[in-house]
């Protein structure tokens, strides 16, 4: 007897292990191609730490816009381009003012949030016009965005907006520059209060903010705020029936992201240094997804824990993949060619898997109906 | 006057109406900035032609049920992979643009069977799936180009003597062999009269696969599933035919538009193709649901007319800026994300 318990026992334990592996399998996967990318590139480990710890202070807070709408049941945000555009208005806003160092940081955030509420409430009520086709239509929505955005900073500015500073608009008046250097406020975060450990510089204020996101997060969550948006994401008509009014829960996961994006790139571009004004935020909802998918987040599930690690394997790939071409197949733009296949790769995967585990869970509701109904 | 405009809104759709009402307003700016018109004319001909095939690719996928085919890059790298394959051939002049259709059908073919299994396996998220993989398979091709064990000098990097090019010209190969069958001049237009009968005979073909007993079914199991599924139908195999057909037609039709662009355009070049393709068909009044071959025809017509007046106009209004570029992101996805929110909302 007992040991035949001790057998059911060891049994569960092994099948939890296999559990565990199944349910990792994608950051597994990533912690090995990293391992062997790191191999192949022969770079320096001081030298990929010190890449890795900028990359994550640019990129976390983005990475982590992306928690919200995921658990309120909305996919993942393509739409957070529309987000970074409204950081890049804040910065803009500060150079004309001319307000640098940690004062004009925060003035840009603030200028921002206006920008980034009026633009996520539109994403919303987009979004809620489109139930069950979010991903596609955030995607689509903010390359739709970025038409418009080249409108109003390529024609508008020097036209319909009087702007007249020569550092930023075009020798011809009209529209801004393709560059716009944001050397005044650069760093202005991150050099506060730098520790160096074994050679690591690590931006220690920078690196706070972004654990206070984390607790921000965590702590919306945790409100009523947070448990209607968990019950959307569990069951949308279940929600509805419980009385939690879909549409403008929806709006306000999608503000909150929208927001936190702008916030993220304010920071992003305070570390870079130049606001390449009409290409940095292009890429940025792609890379921001690809990297919490790599942290094994899906398309219904995401927590910090994932933002983060999947943000370190995702720049571990990003760092090392270049050199890791080159020595491999006398190529770095084979490396670069990859990290574009993992990115455009994992995020296909993953939505794959998504709609497949929707197939089985459809499947296993309409059995338990006909079940009930015999 | 108002039941009017609200019927023909409920007919052509708000985006085919305000396209048509800006065209025209663009080419009234055109002759009072006394443009050269038929030149514009001769343009949007030459441009209609190129993309026609194209766009005739997504009828298929969205009469069987599949939506916007997002991936139909995967037929047009295999059309270019066909391309590739004919000039190592070294083969010159119309055989050799008959021999690159001939071999990338196969090519399509089998992989737009492959990406339907796919694709039958994620009902409902076809199209999310459909845009990333198709990225996904760009990328991965990129990598292919860079090792695939090309000779021909004319396609490969002149140093380090592998991997192929970016643009490959096709200059004394089959540059513009369509375009020049039986071109006629008309009032000092050259009209690509070769490459609209191609177009022409493609559009019959499909006309004619859809009257037959498979193309109806198809589309019986693209407007309700469920209700053809009721009745004995097949759906996946049907979706599965769309699929192949699709990609088939976006192999040929990469074809054609390089032998009128003069060069086959690898690597990042099949990115955002299909875009340009579904807002076309789009424009022309079809949706994610419902697609015609009229559909097709006045979808590439009013789009490529839109690209090619609104350049040279705009531009004379507003030589600041690339407002015409913006003008045609703004069309391109509004009419993509106009199609969307059609579709959705039923939660």
């Amino acid at each position: 007897m007992s040991t035949q318990m001790e057998l059911k026992n060891k049994k569960e334990k092994k099948f939890n292990i296999l559990n565990i592996l199944v349910q990792n399998s994608v950051p597994i996967m990533f912690f090995i191609i990293c391992f062997a990318g790191i191999y192949a590139s022969k770079l320096n480990m001081n030298y990929i730490l010190n890449e890795l710890v900028l990359r994550l202070d640019r990129n976390l807070l983005l990475v982590l816009s992306l928690i919200i709408p995921v658990i309120a049941g909305m996919g993942l945000n393509f739409a957070l381009v529309i987000g970074a555009m409204a950081g890049q208005m804040g910065l803009v806003a500060i150079k004309l003012l001319n307000v640098g160092g940690i004062p004009g940081l925060l003035l840009a955030m603030l200028i921002a949030v206006p920008f980034a509420l009026l633009f996520g409430l539109g994403t919303g009520k987009v979004l809620n016009k489109t139930k069950g086709q979010e991903m596609i239509t955030s995607l689509i929505l903010g390359y739709f965005a970025m038409g418009l955005y080249q409108l109003v900073f390529l024609l508008f500015m020097g036209t319909i907006i009087p702007v007249k500073n020569p550092e930023i608009i075009l020798p011809g008046g009209v529209g801004l520059k393709n560059a716009v250097d944001l050397k005044f406020i650069q760093y202005s975060l991150d050099n506060i209060w730098k520790l160096n450990i074994f050679g690591i510089k690590i931006p220690m204020v920078s690196i706070l903010i972004i654990v206070l996101f984390c607790y921000l997060i965590r702590f919306i969550v945790k409100t009523k705020l947070g448990q209607d948006f968990r019950a959307l994401g569990q069951d949308i008509h279940i929600a509805k029936v419980a009385g939690i009014h879909v549409d403008n829960k929806r709006l306000i996961a999608i503000t909150i992201s929208t927001v936190m994006a702008a916030w993220g790139q304010i920071m992003f571009l305070q570390n870079i240094g130049t606001l390449q004004t009409y290409s940095s935020h292009e890429q940025v909802g792609m890379f921001a997804v690809a990297a919490i998918l790599v942290g094994g987040a899906t398309v219904s599930k995401a927590t910090i824990g994932q933002a983060i690690l999947g943000t370190i394997l995702f720049h571990i790939l990003f760092i090392v993949s270049p050199n890791a071409g080159k020595n491999l197949f006398g190529d770095a733009q084979l490396g670069e060619f990859f990290r574009a296949f993992v990115a455009y790769g994992v995020i296909a995967m993953s939505l794959v898997l998504h709609a497949f585990q929707k197939r089985a869970m459809a499947k296993q509701k309409a059995e338990e109906s006909e079940a009930q109904m015999d | 006057m108002k039941s009017m405009w609200n019927k023909i809104i409920n007919k052509y759709g708000y985006p085919k109406v305000y396209i048509v009402i800006f065209l025209v307003i663009l080419i009234i700016t055109a002759i009072i900035q006394r443009q050269d018109i038929p030149g514009l004319f001769r343009d949007s001909i030459v441009r209609i032609g190129m993309n026609s095939v194209l766009v005739l690719a997504m009828v298929p996928s969205i009469a069987s049920g599949t939506g916007l085919n997002f991936a139909l890059s995967i037929g047009i790298i295999c059309g270019l992979l066909a391309g590739c394959i004919s000039i190592e051939l070294n083969m010159t002049g119309f055989s050799a643009f008959m021999t690159a259709v001939v071999v990338s059908i196969p090519m399509s073919a089998v992989s737009g069977y492959l990406y339907s299994k796919l694709i039958n396996k994620v009902k409902g998220d076809e199209m999310t799936i459909s845009t990333y993989m198709g990225w996904a398979i760009v990328s991965l091709m990129s990598i292919a180009w860079l090792l695939l064990p090309f000779k021909s000098p004319e396609m490969i990097w002149a140093i380090g003597g592998k991997g192929l090019r970016q643009t490959i010209s096709l200059a004394g190969r089959y540059d513009k062999v369509l375009d020049n069958f039986m071109n006629i001049k008309f009032m000092d237009m050259n009209i690509p009269i070769g490459t609209l009968l191609f177009f022409g005979a493609l559009c019959f073909l499909i006309w004619l696969f859809m009257k037959s007993k498979t193309g109806a079914a198809m589309l019986a199991s693209g407007d309700n599933p469920k209700f053809a599924e009721a009745s004995g139908i097949n759906v996946d195999k049907h979706r599965t035919i769309g699929m192949v057909i699709s990609t088939i037609l976006g192999g040929i039709g990469i074809i054609v538009y390089a032998q009128s662009y003069g060069f086959f355009q690898l690597y990042q070049g099949p990115l955002m193709m299909p875009f340009v393709a579904i807002s076309a068909i789009l424009l022309g009044g079809a949706s994610a649901k419902k697609a015609s071959i009229s559909n097709v025809i006045s979808g590439v017509i009013l789009f490529q007319m839109l690209l090619t007046i609104s350049l040279p106009t705009i531009n004379k209004l507003m030589p600041e800026g690339n407002l015409s570029e913006v003008i045609r992101i703004i069309v391109q996805n509004g009419v993509i994300l106009y199609a969307l929110t059609k579709v959705g909302g039923s939660d």
